[in-house]
C-alpha cells in the first residue's frame, strides 16, 4: 500500500484552495464524467492517508458509497472494475456506488496508472479497505442491534440480525460520519466463490454519456472565462528560437497574450481558432537554430547495434553458449522494431488556472501526483500550492503528450492570473513530439539436439529507455528544455522495461544481455514497453526453431513449457481454430501462425492464432482473423477483459503491419495520419477471444498481454503462407519473396 | 473579421458572431457548447469531428462556418439523448462498444447515415461506411456488431 503522501499540517488557505477548486469542479460540466459525488467527498478537502479506511471509501447519509482511487480512467474501464470490488465486499448495490479518480487534493497517491497493474494494486487496496469498512460497520451494527456479529447478514447496504429480523442500514449507522479506522489488511474478505458482482460483465456507465455527447473528456471541459492557447513547437528536437518578429502574430484578432520564454512560445486567445491561426503565422516567421537529427534513418539499427558500452546481463547462465556451440542444430536470427507512436485519437489537452497564488491543472495524465511534483520543479512552486485533477482524455496507451501539455498550460496560466487557460495540441504536435516506443534490435541464438529438442536460448537486445515519465524532473517536459533557463533532460536509470519478456518462459537454459542505447528520437512508455518487441522476436524465433526441428510450432511450444496455465491458453486457441486439422490439410494462399506469452512472465497468459490470406499476383496479404485466449486470473469484469484484449489485438495488428515513425535530418516526417497511417475498418481482422476465468486466483491486468504475441503470430502465419521469414517490423509485403 | 453567421443545428437556427473562416467544428464546440463532434486531426483524416450535413456524414473540421450556413447540420446530440436513444446509440451501449470512446461520435454519425440509406447492411458495407473513422483503442469489431444490432433495433 502506498505510504502517506503529505504531512498533516494543512493551512486554512490550502483547505480553502481545495474546497474552491473542488466546487469549481462540481459546478461545471465535467461532473457527469465523475458520476454523482457523494456530499461526503464533495465537501472534503482532507489530505489522503493511505492506511485510513476513509482514504479509500466514504458512505454518505444517503447510503451512497464513493470509492477513491489514485488511478485514472484511460478507457480501460478501471472505474467500473474498482466499483465492483468495493460493492462486492460491502454488499452495496452498484447503483449506489460512485468513484473519484486521481486528484492530488482528494485521492490517495498511487503514482502511475500503468503496467496493467491497477487491478492488482488499487483493486487490492480497495478490497482491503472495503473489507475493513465492513468489519467496522458490522461491529457498529452488532452494538446497535444487540446481537453478535456472526448473526448479522448484509444485503443492499442494510444489516439484519438473523434472529430478530431487526435491521439497520450502513447510512443509519454512520449518519454521514466517516468510517473510523485503519486498514489493517486483516479484515476477513469475502470468499470469491460467493461473488455476485465481481466477475460479471457489469456495464460501464460512461458509455451512455459518451454515446450521447455528454461532457466526458478534458477536451469537453469549459470553465467560466476560459481562454484558448496553442504552442509554437520547435521544428526539430533541440532547436533554439533565434528570432521572432514583434509583429509575428500578424494582426490576428482575439490575441490576449503572446508568451515567450526562451524557445518556449505560446499564444493565448479568446477563441480557439484564433490561436490556431496565430500559430500558423508564427511558424512562418520564427527563425530557428536547428540541429540536425542524426543518424540518418537507414543507419538507425546499426547505430543501436554499435552501442555495447552500457550493457547489463539480465540473466546469466554460463552453460548457454557452450550448449548452443555443441548443439547439432544452431539457429540465429536478428529482429527489428522501429519507433512507433501512441497515436491517441484526441491530441493531448490540459487546462490550468493560476489564482490566489495557487495553481490547478486538469489533466489526462497517467500520474497526477508525479505531474504535480514535476510542475513544482518547473515553476519553483511548493507542491502544496499545486493541485492536479485527473480528467479522462482519449485513450493514451502509455506516456504520450499528456504531461507535456500540462506543463504548457501551467506555464501560460502563470502569465495570465485568474483565467483558466486551455491548451489543445494540434495533431502534428502529438505525432511529432510525443515520446515514442523505442526502436529495438533483438539477436537470438538457440540450439537443438538431433531429435529437435530445445537445448538453450541466448538473447541479446538493444534498446533506448521505455520510461522517461516526468517523475519530478522538469527536464522531462518538452517545455522545460525550451525555457530561457532550460532544465536539462537527464535520462533516469534504464528501467526493466527494455528487457520485459526477453527472458524466455520456456523450460531451457537461457541467458539474456541488454545493451542500453541512446537513440535519436524521444522515447518512453508505450503499451507493454519492450515486451512487444521481445515477444515478437522470441515467438518468431520459437517458430524458426520448430521449423528447423521439423515439429508443429504449437506442439513445440507445449513440449517446452512446464506451466499448466501457459499450456491451457495454447491448447484453447488450438481447439478454437481446429489447429491440428488445419495444419494437416494446408489450404493454398492461407497461413496460420501461433504465438504465446505470459506478460512480464508473471501476469496474464495469452496465446493467439493469426490467419492470413495472400494475394500473390497483387503482392499483398490480408489478416483475416485473430483468435486469442487469455487467462488473467480471477476475472473482475469479464466483458472488460474481453474488450481490452480485443482492442490490444487490433492495435498490435496495426503496429505490426503498418506502423513506423520516419524522420530525416530536418525532423520527424510522420506528422499526421497521412504519413503515419493506422489500421482502418476495412483491414481489421475478425476477432475471437476466450477468457479463462480462474476464481480464487490473483486477478491480473489484461491490458497489455496481447501486444507481443499478435506481432509474432502474424509473422509466423506469413511464413507458413509464403515461406518468407519477416524479421523486421512492420511486416510489410515488400519483405516477402513473392517468387 | 467577425460576422454574424446563422447555423441551423439540430433543427434550430443559431446566430454566432465569428470569423466566418472558422471551421464549423469550433463553432459547434465553443460557441454552441456541443460535445459530440471532437477535434482529432483538423484535416479530414480521422472522423472524430463528424456531423451530418443535410443527412450526410461529413467532417466539420475543414468546412468554414460561412459554407456550413447553407446546410442543415445535425450533431450527435441531435440524433438522440439519454432518455430517447437513437438505435445506434442504444446498440453501442448494449454491446458496450467503446473503450475510451473518443471515436464514438464518428462511428455513430457514419452508422446513422448508413442505416438511413441501407436498413440491412452487410459487414462489408458497414466497414465501408466507417472507413473514414479512426479508432486507436481497437474497438472496431464491436462497432461493426453494434451497427448490425442497431439495424435490427431500427427495423423493429
Ligand atoms: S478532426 Fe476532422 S476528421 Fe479529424
Ligand atoms: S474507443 Fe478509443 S479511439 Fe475508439
Amino acid at each position: 500500500m502506498p505510504s502517506p503522501s503529505q504531512d498533516q499540517a494543512f493551512s486554512t488557505s490550502r483547505r480553502r484552495f481545495l474546497q474552491q477548486t473542488g466546487q469549481l469542479l462540481i459546478g461545471f460540466s465535467i461532473l457527469p464524467a465523475l458520476g454523482k459525488l457523494s456530499t461526503a467527498v464533495a465537501e472534503s478537502g482532507t489530505p489522503p492517508f493511505a492506511d485510513a479506511i476513509n482514504t479509500w471509501l466514504r458512505i454518505d447519509a444517503d447510503g451512497q458509497l464513493t470509492v477513491l482511487t489514485g488511478k485514472t480512467e484511460l478507457g480501460q474501464g478501471i472505474k467500473t472494475a474498482l466499483m465492483q470490488i468495493a460493492a462486492e465486499e460491502l454488499d452495496i448495490p452498484m447503483k449506489n456506488v460512485h468513484i473519484v479518480i486521481a486528484d492530488t487534493g482528494r485521492t490517495p497517491d498511487e503514482r502511475y496508472t500503468a503496467g496493467s497493474a491497477s487491478i492488482e494494486s488499487s483493486g487490492g487496496a480497495i478490497r482491503e479497505a472495503a473489507a475493513e469498512a465492513r468489519r467496522v460497520l458490522l461491529g457498529m451494527a452488532a452494538t446497535e442491534l444487540k446481537v453478535p456479529v456472526d448473526q448479522l447478514l448484509v444485503k443492499d447496504g442494510v444489516v439484519t440480525a438473523a434472529t430478530s429480523q431487526q435491521s439497520v442500514s450502513y447510512a443509519a449507522l454512520l449518519k454521514g460520519k466517516a468510517i473510523e479506522g485503519t486498514v489493517t489488511g486483516k479484515a476477513p474478505q469475502k470468499d470469491p466463490s460467493k461473488y455476485t458482482i465481481v466477475g460479471t460483465a457489469w456495464p460501464r456507465e460512461d458509455i451512455k454519456l459518451m454515446a450521447t455527447g455528454q461532457p466526458v473528456y478534458i477536451q469537453d471541459m469549459r470553465l467560466p472565462d476560459m481562454v484558448h492557447a496553442r504552442i509554437l513547437r520547435p521544428p526539430v528536437y533541440g532547436a533554439k528560437l533565434k528570432s521572432l518578429p514583434d509583429n509575428a502574430t500578424g494582426n490576428a484578432a482575439g490575441i490576449i497574450k503572446l508568451v515567450r520564454n526562451g524557445s518556449f512560445v505560446g499564444v493565448i486567445t479568446r477563441d480557439e481558432y484564433q490561436a490556431i491561426k496565430a500559430i500558423r503565422n508564427l511558424q512562418q516567421k520564427a527563425v530557428w537554430d536547428r540541429p540536425l537529427l542524426l543518424p540518418a534513418q537507414d543507419g538507425l539499427y546499426d547505430h543501436l547495434l554499435q552501442q555495447t558500452g552500457n550493457s547489463e546481463v539480465v540473466e546469466r547462465n554460463d552453460k548457454v553458449e557452450p550448449a548452443i556451440a555443441a548443439a547439432s542444430n544452431q539457429v540465429e536470427a536478428v529482429y527489428k522494431r522501429p519507433y512507433q507512436i501512441h497515436g491517441s485519437i484526441g491530441p493531448s489537452c490540459a487546462i490550468a488556472l493560476w489564482q490566489n497564488n495557487e495553481l490547478t491543472v486538469w489533466s489526462h495524465t497517467q500520474g497526477a501526483f508525479p505531474l504535480r511534483s514535476t510542475l513544482s520543479d518547473l515553476l519553483r512552486l511548493p507542491e502544496t500550492s499545486i493541485r492536479v485533477i485527473a480528467t479522462p482524455g482519449a485513450g493514451c496507451y502509455g506516456h504520450n503528450g499528456a504531461d507535456d501539455v500540462g506543463a504548457d498550460a501551467a506555464l501560460l496560466a502563470m502569465q495570465l492570473p485568474g483565467k483558466p487557460v486551455r491548451v489543445q495540441w494540434m495533431r502534428e504536435d502529438e505525432h511529432s513530439w510525443e515520446p515514442y516506443g523505442s526502436a529495438m534490435v533483438m539477436r537470438l541464438k538457440g540450439g537443438l539436439d538431433k531429435d529437435g529438442k530445445l537445448l538453450a536460448l541466448h538473447t541479446e537486445l538493444w534498446s533506448d529507455t521505455h520510461s522517461s515519465r516526468p517523475g519530478g524532473k522538469a527536464g522531462h517536459f518538452i517545455a522545460g528544455r525550451d525555457l530561457e533557463q532550460p532544465f536539462t533532460f537527464t535520462a533516469g536509470r534504464f528501467s526493466g522495461g527494455s528487457y520485459r519478456n526477453a527472458l524466455p518462459l520456456y523450460d531451457t537454459l537461457r541467458q539474456v544481455v541488454l545493451n542500453n542505447c541512446k537513440g535519436p528520437l524521444r522515447s518512453s512508455a508505450l503499451r507493454s514497453l519492450g515486451a512487444y518487441a521481445n515477444i515478437f522476436a522470441l515467438e518468431s524465433f520459437m517458430d524458426e526453431l520448430a521449423h528447423k526441428a521439423g515439429k508443429d510450432p504449437a506442439r513445440f511450444r507445449l513440449d517446452n513449457l512446464k506451466d499448466d496455465r501457459a499450456k491451457a491458453v495454447i491448447e484453447t486457441v488450438m481447439k478454437m481454430t481446429q489447429w491440428n486439422d488445419r495444419m494437416e490439410r494446408r489450404e493454398p494462399q492461407r497461413g496460420l501462425g501461433i504465438a504465446f506469452a505470459q506478460y512480464k512472465n508473471d501476469a496474464a497468459y495469452f496465446a493467439v492464432v493469426a490467419e492470413v490470406e495472400i494475394d500473390t499476383a497483387a503482392k499483398q496479404y490480408r489478416l483475416k482473423k485473430l483468435t486469442g485466449a487469455i487467462d488473467a486470473g480471477q476475472v473482475i469484469n469479464i466483458d472488460g477483459v474481453k474488450n481490452q484484449t480485443e482492442g490490444g489485438m487490433i492495435q498490435s495488428a496495426s503496429w505490426s503491419m503498418l506502423e513506423s515513425v520516419r524522420y530525416h535530418e530536418k525532423g520527424i516526417i510522420t506528422r499526421g495520419w497521412d504519413t503515419y497511417p493506422i489500421m482502418r475498418f476495412k483491414s481489421v481482422p475478425a476477432i475471437e477471444v476466450a477468457v479463462l476465468n480462474r476464481p480464487g486466483m490473483e486477478p491480473m491486468g489484461a491490458g497489455e498481454a496481447a501486444q507481443g504475441p499478435v506481432a509474432a503470430a502474424i509473422a509466423n502465419a506469413l511464413f507458413q503462407a509464403t515461406g518468407s521469414r519477416l524479421r523486421e517490423l512492420p511486416l510489410r509485403p515488400a519483405q516477402i519473396n513473392w517468387k | 473579421m467577425e460576422k454574424t453567421v446563422v447555423l441551423r443545428v439540430n433543427g434550430h437556427p443559431n446566430s454566432v458572431t465569428i470569423d466566418p473562416e472558422t471551421p464549423l467544428l469550433y463553432a459547434l464546440r465553443n460557441h454552441l457548447q456541443l460535445n459530440g463532434p471532437k477535434y482529432g486531426c483538423g484535416v479530414a483524416l480521422c472522423g472524430s469531428c463528424m456531423v451530418l450535413l443535410d443527412g450526410k456524414a461529413q467532417p466539420s473540421c475543414i468546412m468554414p462556418c460561412s459554407a456550413a450556413a447553407t446546410h442543415e447540420i445535425t450533431t450527435l446530440e441531435g440524433i438522440g439523448n439519454q432518455q430517447q436513444l437513437h438505435p445506434v446509440q442504444r446498440a453501442v451501449i448494449d454491446l458496450q462498444a467503446a473503450q475510451c470512446g473518443y471515436c464514438l461520435n464518428g462511428v455513430i454519425m457514419c452508422g446513422k447515415q448508413l442505416l438511413d440509406e441501407n436498413p440491412d447492411p452487410s459487414d462489408e458495407e458497414i466497414r465501408e461506411a466507417l472507413q473514414r473513422v479512426l479508432c486507436r483503442c481497437g474497438t472496431h469489431t464491436r462497432f461493426i456488431g453494434a451497427i448490425k444490432k442497431a439495424a435490427v433495433y431500427k427495423r423493429q
